[in-house]
């Protein structure tokens, strides 16, 4: 259920996450200091070409890398294979693709 | 002093491939006796009909693994008092694998992986050439050693979770092999190992759980030979694509 | 409990890693949900964030907090297992994995609150 090809893109995935993970638990650790609020969050991310990029390419890794867990998981908990669990792989990444997206443009663009 | 014979509560696992239940037997407690002693104390005194497998009784050959108290063990190398619980003893066929009837179990889906992982030698020779000298310390060589000692008894397939869910799954003892046979300089079909072990049932399902290496009898490491495969498919696929 | 074929710290860790990607996953959604309201409806998202002052959110977060690092960590250790030569202090990794994400999740926590 999982070949080299889908092994190597969640290994891969997961390695490039590895900084994005630590930077955003760092930012998390320095934001929640004295609660968060929309102007806070957005003064930071508004408007910055840096932190766009940071969540994009953030979001396309994380997508690819939750749509490759949960296949194993849905195949060796529930047992889906074939046609359907591909469908599933490919429909959760693309959601999560498409609301990651959605999130990204919303906290940094204008 | 009759009176004095302690007796084990023992829970027997009795049916087929359509279902069963557990059967209880009182088995006289001895000083020195193995698991696969109690099982063959019952079918010689109690219920001619149980039915399991065993052949060397001295753990060479690999028939008799069974779960006891919820783990799978080579019973014949398995001290009772080593896994007594309380005064209870639970004997079921092997995990992961179907049940022909009581505590036998059908080894074929097992073997057919060793097949399919392509843990075949692939000769580099012929008869007419000499034969190959193997330096004993050389680093392949030494890893290839590693493995050699497996029996082929199933206890690691039975205690993987990975193989439980993922019925494709080769499983630790058939990559362990192909793992071995890549470290063959006898070997002439590395990159067919390596593909053999990349398709949907192979190495990269697992999960390094580990228990396939608490569990060997043999204190193998299959874990450590499937990562030496996701290490040497990894690499195969960034430098060939494949 | 009764002993099984499972009770050994590399299947903790194995199904700390699952229950913790399993948990990503799951939230990553409502996360994303959550950050575009930014975009259409703020003051909503300003609700939310009120509402995540409350003493059993920040808990919650703790949670979250500490399955991103044990995933991370755990996640880079089995990496590690596969892609580096083979080493034999597994266990130990795996602990100091938890250990590290652990500091890291009580950091949070001490901040947050």
């Amino acid at each position: 259920m999982l070949d080299i090809r889908l092994y190597m893109l969640q290994r891969l995935s997961a390695l490039f996450m590895g900084p994005f993970v630590l930077i955003h638990i760092a930012v998390m650790i320095y934001a929640i200091q004295g609660g968060l609020s929309t102007g806070e969050i957005l003064g930071r991310t508004q408007g910055s070409v840096t932190w766009f990029l940071f969540y994009a390419m953030f979001v396309i890794a994380v997508s690819v890398h939750s749509a490759i867990g949960l296949r194993v998981i849905v195949h060796e908990f529930l047992g889906l294979k074939g046609f359907a669990l591909s469908t599933l792989t490919w429909t959760i990444c693309v959601v999560l693709l498409f609301m990651g997206g959605r999130a990204v443009t919303a906290v940094t663009m204008l | 002093m009759s009176d004095s014979v302690k007796l084990m509560d023992v829970a027997i696992w009795r049916g087929d491939a359509t279902g069963g239940a557990y059967e209880h037997f009182e088995v006289p407690a001895q000083e020195s006796q193995t698991i696969l002693d109690v099982v063959s104390w019952i079918q010689q005194n109690q219920d001619a009909n149980l039915t399991y497998r065993y052949a060397c009784r001295v753990g060479m050959c690999g028939s008799c693994a069974m779960m006891v108290n919820g783990t799978p063990r080579w019973t014949c190398r398995t001290h009772v008092k080593k896994v007594l619980d309380g005064n209870k003893l639970t004997v079921a066929p092997l995990r992961n694998l179907p049940v022909i009837k009581d505590l036998a179990t059908d080894m074929d889906p097992f073997f057919d992986k060793w097949v399919e992982a392509e843990g075949v030698h692939h000769p580099s020779k012929t008869r007419d050439d000499a034969i190959e000298l193997i330096d004993p310390k050389s680093s392949a060589r030494v890893e290839a050693n590693t493995g050699i000692e497996c029996i082929n008894c199933s206890i690691c397939y039975a205690a993987c979770d990975t193989v439980a869910g993922n019925t494709d799954y080769l499983g630790p003892a058939a990559l362990q092999r192909s793992w071995t046979l890549y470290n063959d300089a006898r070997d002439a079909d590395k990159q067919g190992i390596l593909d053999a072990v990349s398709g949907t049932g192979g190495c990269h399902n697992c999960h390094s759980q580990g228990s396939c290496a608490v569990h060997c009898p043999n204190d193998l490491n299959p874990m450590k030979a499937i990562a030496g495969l996701k290490r040497a498919t990894a690499m195969s696929f960034l430098k060939n694509g494949r | 409990m009764k002993k099984t074929h499972r009770g050994h710290p590399l299947w903790f860790s194995y199904a700390l890693h699952r229950a913790s990607g399993l948990g990503l996953a799951v939230f990553l959604p409502f996360h994303f949900y959550i950050l575009s309201m930014a975009l259409t409806q703020p003051e909503r998202l300003d609700y939310f964030l009120h509402f995540a002052e409350n003493p059993l959110v920040k808990v919650a977060e703790f949670g979250l907090v500490f399955g991103l690092a044990i995933h991370m960590f755990g996640g880079l250790r089995v990496l590690a297992m596969e892609w580096l030569p083979w080493s034999d202090n597994q266990k130990t990794l795996a602990a100091a994995a938890l250990a590290v994400s652990f500091l890291i999740s009580v950091t949070f926590f001490l901040k947050a609150i």
